[in-house]
């Protein structure tokens, strides 16, 4: 039976601005309504362009920022961030992995201090416990124990994204929050860490929030898939309902936009070409 | 005649731990009215060659050639100022992130408007005349009001049509597009690859599309170079590279592609290449065997 890991009900998130000399307050509605659940071991691709809402609504998952209103459930407890503070254990629970390899990292913290911090903040693990643990990690995302005493920049960025995903794997989460993992590699170094993923997702029974752009990506990783366009979610349902049936017209859009790299689409444009 | 042909280009840098070679004996043609796009992953030496050609790298680069011609014109033998004349108005090139590459500090007009009276030798209003012209043939609404915008007040793909405005300043023979929409979102860089194409058909430049994306390739390429390691793993026209791709290295980043994926897992490139890739110098070999 499966157990769901996250829930949302009717998610809102606000931003309010504040004047200044020429303008008055106003708030942006990054997010408006949104709801999903997400089951173990399940991945849920969220799809938009940027001014979406997808990566507010990923912070409002990691329980970086509390949402206006709408109720998040994690492990089926109800989570209020605003209200009940948060405890050790649901920051253990929820962990992300950002976009750009190269800013994540601070370059001036060795791997090995990378993968332990996480440990001592949160736990009361000692020092050898810690460097046990990132040693076996650095194992389990295909880095070797030679890597823990070096810097990030010794790193590429397939390596380096490595890194990352080993640092929110520290603390054994449940549910792990992508935004963007790929999108900064080289095609040979996203399927070698979109591979990785999978892997992993299997050996620990993880739950991924997916945030993406790349509609072909999202087709070989997601079970779910929503897609956002102006913080509401027009469409909501399992990869193959989407991608075999597209309903709202922004999906089509994207659907149209996205390059098709096969030979039929190349000789259909070619011949438009020649014509 | 070619309109810009490079007979054995190798580039390297000097490096603290000896020369660093980044592009190693290239070969490329480009005829007039021609799209060519040139793929690889990063440290390829894509723009490194493209660069050269444009005589934009730094000091520490050492730039060799049989043969860099454009238009019948010796690259390498024309003087810094006598080639300044020729880039940014015969040959102009986009990069990779519109915000950047505009500067912060001047209006879009102004920034259009630099290359006219330095190439072109306009007056005020003939300037502005063409400046307006330009921005409405890059899709940009109410060109007029338009000119007075800074960079940081317009969208990233605005950005981009924007220098893309400026490469055709001058109707260019030919245009470098280095990564035109890596940074852009899905539905943005359809119609920047559309905008590009469009141009191009419409006055007859050559299009070098520089890009690690196998769909833009697609989408937009006639013929194809794909490097590696700073050498030409394979050329071919863009129906037989998808078709019948000759190189193990192509056969394996088409393979990579996530659409292609059979099964659960991606077949990476390290998968396909059977060794691992040898030190520097010989470092394409086992991608070249085929």
């Amino acid at each position: 039976m499966s157990t769901t890991v996250l829930e949302g009900k009717n998610i809102v998130r606000d931003y309010h601005i504040g004047g200044g000399l020429f303008s008055g307050p106003r708030t942006v509605h990054a997010v408006k309504g949104v709801s999903f659940t997400v089951d173990k071991g399940k991945t849920l691709a969220i799809v938009g362009e940027s001014g979406c809402g997808k990566s507010t609504l990923a912070r409002i998952i990691t329980l970086i920022d509390p949402a206006t209103a709408g109720e998040l459930f994690i492990d089926g407890n109800k989570v209020d961030i605003a209200r009940g503070g948060l405890t050790r254990e649901m920051r253990r629970k929820v962990q992300i992995v950002f976009q750009n390899p190269y800013g994540s990292l601070n370059p001036r913290q060795k791997i090995g201090d990378v993968l332990g911090e996480p440990l001592l903040i949160n736990t009361d693990k000692s020092a050898a416990e810690r460097r046990d643990l990132a040693m076996k990690m650095l194992k389990k995302v295909g880095l070797g124990h030679e890597h823990y005493n070096r810097y990030p920049h010794m790193f590429s960025g397939g390596q380096r994204q490595r890194i990352a995903i080993a640092r929110a794997l520290m603390l054994n989460p449940s549910l792990l929050v992508l935004d963007e993992p790929v999108s900064a590699l080289d095609l040979s170094v996203q399927a070698q860490v979109l591979n990785l993923l999978a892997d992993l997702q299997d050996e620990f029974q993880l739950t991924y929030v997916f945030i993406s752009h790349d509609l072909s990506v999202v087709r070989y990783i997601a079970d779910d898939v929503m897609v956002m366009y102006f913080g509401e979610a027009v469409e909501y349902g399992s990869r193959d309902e989407v991608f075999s049936d597209p309903k709202h017209s922004y999906t089509k859009t994207l659907f149209a936009a996205t390059p098709r790299a096969d030979v039929a689409s190349i000789k259909a444009r070619l011949a438009k070409k020649a014509a | 005649m070619s309109l810009l042909e490079i007979k054995n280009l190798t580039v390297s840098f000097d490096t603290a731990a000896g020369p660093f070679m980044a592009v190693q004996g290239i070969d490329l043609s480009i005829e007039p009215r021609e799209v060519l796009a040139i793929v690889g992953e990063s440290g390829s030496g894509k723009s490194v060659s493209m660069l050269a050609v444009m005589g934009l790298l730094p000091n520490t680069a050492t730039v060799k050639a049989d043969r860099m011609a454009f238009d019948g014109v010796d690259l390498l033998k024309l003087s810094p100022s006598e080639r300044r004349k020729i880039v940014g108005k015969d040959i102009s090139m986009i990069f990779q992130e519109p915000i950047a590459s505009l500067n912060p500090c001047f209006t879009v007009g102004f920034q259009i408007e630099e290359v006219l009276r330095f190439h072109m030798g306009m007056d005020r209003a003939q300037r502005r005349a063409r400046a307006i012209e330009l921005l409405k043939l890059v899709g940009i609404p109410e060109p007029e009001d338009r000119l007075s915008s800074f960079p940081h007040q317009m969208s990233g793909g605005q950005c981009q049509r924007v220098m893309i405005a400026i490469a055709i300043a001058c109707n260019p023979k030919l245009l470098i597009a280095d990564e035109p929409t890596t940074a852009l979102d899905v539905t943005i860089q359809k119609q920047i690859l559309d905008l590009l194409v469009s141009l191009q058909a419409k006055y007859g430049m050559g299009l070098i599309m520089i890009t690690h994306n196998m769909g833009v390739v697609a989408e937009t390429a006639d013929r194809v170079i794909v490097q590696y390691k700073g050498r030409k793993m394979e050329e071919a026209d863009v129906l037989s590279l998808f078709e019948s791709p000759k190189s193990n290295y192509t056969r394996a980043l088409l393979s990579a592609l996530p659409e292609n994926a059979v099964g659960d897992r991606l077949p990476t490139v390290s998968d396909m290449l059977f060794e691992p890739a040898p030190p520097a110098g010989n470092n394409a070999a086992a991608g070249a065997a085929s």
